[in-house]
């Protein structure tokens, strides 16, 4: 069970930051930084059906989380989470198609690791 | 390195640190208004903490900028640098709040710094630039 939940959080929060990712990066570079403009970016931005996709997986995530909390300590849950990066590398090299060479696999291995660590 | 290359960088880091800081004072005002609210009352008293209510416009702030940051550089760059907040968090732990920090943590602390270091050293984005706003 206590894998199981792991699995969704880190599927469904990966998935829910390609989308976001995705939907982004679609948009394109954002330039102009007044508060008007960005509010405009915002407002298109979150009726991208992309976003309320990302958005209901991340509630997913969300209500997995509150319940592996339930059946796993603090101490459990967030390092096992730090899976994502891993999953969340693989999928933006596979899906987004960026170029993930060795020093990027490296630092976010670090990183993941470093993350395992701190939560621990 | 072209200027353009240079301003890309400049932007990026910028952001990247509005996205780092907003991430950890939003968690560490939130955690402040919930530790003081009375434990006796209601959850829904927290919303109108003060603590709470800036820890939720710092969290807003952060979903924002990274979001602004993410038009333009890789998820697979994003995702690493701004775990950057993990090792702060457990330097504002043990220096603002007086936590104790275990070896592992530190050790944690460290492979996440040198991580960080070796991927903000990769291109920004490395993928096909679209979108309308792209005139630069």
């Amino acid at each position: 069970m206590k894998w199981l939940l792991v699995i969704v959080i880190v599927m469904a929060t990966s998935i829910a930051e390609l989308l976001q990712a995705h939907g982004m990066k679609r948009h394109g570079e954002i330039h102009d930084f007044h508060p008007g403009a960005l509010g405009r970016v915002f407002s298109r931005v979150f009726r991208d059906p992309r976003m309320f996709l990302s958005i209901i997986c991340m509630s997913v995530s969300f209500f997995a989380f509150l319940a592996l909390l339930r059946v796993a300590d603090l101490s459990f849950a967030v390092p096992a989470t730090a899976a994502t990066y891993v999953v969340e590398t693989i999928l933006a090299a596979l899906v987004l198609k960026e170029k993930v060479g060795l020093r990027r696999w490296a630092g976010a291995a670090l990183v993941a690791c470093g993350v395992f660590l701190v939560a621990l | 390195m072209s200027g353009l290359v240079a301003r890309l960088q400049f932007k990026t880091r910028l952001l990247a640190a509005v996205v780092i800081l907003a991430n950890v004072l939003g968690n560490f005002f939130l955690s402040l208004g919930m530790k003081a609210a009375d434990a006796g009352r209601f959850l829904l008293a927290a919303l109108i903490d003060p603590w709470v209510l800036l820890g939720i416009a710092l969290l807003t702030l952060w979903l924002l900028s990274r979001m602004t940051l993410l038009s333009w550089a890789d998820l697979s760059y994003v995702l690493p640098v701004t775990s950057l907040g993990y090792a702060l968090t457990a330097l504002v732990g043990r220096f603002l709040l007086g936590e104790a920090v275990s070896t592992w943590r530190w050790a944690g602390v460290a492979l996440i710094v040198a991580g960080v270091w070796l991927v903000q050293r990769t291109p920004i984005r490395t993928t096909r630039r679209r979108g309308r706003s792209e005139a630069a």
